[in-house]
């Protein structure tokens, strides 16, 4: 399964930045991280703003924090800011979707979109990085 | 009050007595909707400590059962070898967020270890997403079997 580069992006900034509550890091930073630039991240900052889960502190020496709830807030809050329609029911604006083989086929997709969804919605941010903490020992 | 370890330190974690029914009706009623009484008297009756491989523990606070686990070890269903498995969690609904779910695993997983075993799975709904956030933020990530099923018709053979 892959992501839209925003959404990865997104995904790579909230999870940094929940890393480090403490800590407010420039969007420079969490570009030079994951080797991305500072504008193609600025956009996805600013919907992570409008989403209420970072809060931009602006001036000299400015930067972000996360500011939403690390266990509540799951890997697919932050898909859906940037990607809503992709775990929808399949193919309902394909064409052939009402044969038999559309509707057939779109079960079977459907099996797989609900397995997707139900990991999604099931591991929160605090999760991640108990995972990423685990994976390092 | 918890202990360093983050668990509830004044819960008491001990193995389910037949005078634990009552309680442990009322929990599941509040998880499931639905009250089993005769399916618990004789789960309690199965697993209460006849064989080692069976687990039903009970989280008790000043007296007060709140939570259960029901776990068992098996070992070559589905090709799998010796393996500890979680068939059942509840935890009272006054109770929830206190950490008590995570330290009946925990003491679940600890007689696993105890008896060798060194897998632990479980399988859940997938529209139930906060039993599925539970699991996962314990450590659990999807294994390698898919669970299948097929509705069986009585008026015509699959």
């Amino acid at each position: 399964m892959n992501l839209q580069r925003a959404t990865r992006l997104a995904l790579y900034a909230v999870l940094e930045l929940a890393d480090q509550p403490d800590q407010q890091l420039s969007r420079a930073e969490i570009a030079e991280k994951f080797g991305v630039s500072s504008n193609h991240l600025s956009k996805v900052m600013r919907e992570l703003g409008k989403a209420g889960l970072v809060e931009a502190v602006r001036g000299v020496g400015g930067g972000y924090w996360f500011c939403g709830n690390a266990k509540r807030t799951t890997l697919m809050d932050i898909i859906e800011i940037f990607e809503p329609a992709r775990f929808d029911r399949a193919g309902q604006r394909e064409p052939g979707r009402d044969t038999d083989l559309g509707r057939t086929l779109n079960l079977v997709l459907d099996e797989i979109n609900e397995t997707i969804h139900a990991t999604l919605n099931s591991i929160s941010i605090k999760t991640m990085l108990q995972i990423k903490d685990r994976s390092r020992l | 009050m918890h202990a360093a370890d983050g668990m509830p330190a004044d819960l008491i974690i001990r193995e389910a007595k037949p005078g634990d029914l009552g309680a442990i009706v009322e929990i599941d009623k509040q998880v499931s909707g639905v009250k089993k009484t005769r399916y618990w008297r004789d789960t309690l009756e199965l697993y209460g400590g006849h064989r080692e491989s069976d687990f039903f523990l009970v989280a008790e606070r000043e007296q007060k059962v709140i939570g259960f686990i029901l776990g068992e070890i098996r070992a070559w269903e589905f090709g799998s070898p010796s393996c500890g498995w979680v068939y059942a969690i509840g935890v009272a609904r006054d109770n929830l967020l206190q950490g008590v779910g995570s330290k009946l695993l925990h003491e679940l997983c600890t007689r696993f270890r105890q008896a060798d075993v060194t897998k632990v799975r479980t399988m859940i709904a997938r529209q139930d997403h906060e039993l599925l956030s539970f699991f996962r933020s314990y450590g659990m990530m999807a294994g390698p079997f898919q669970q299948l099923e097929l509705e069986l018709n009585h008026d015509k053979e699959n």
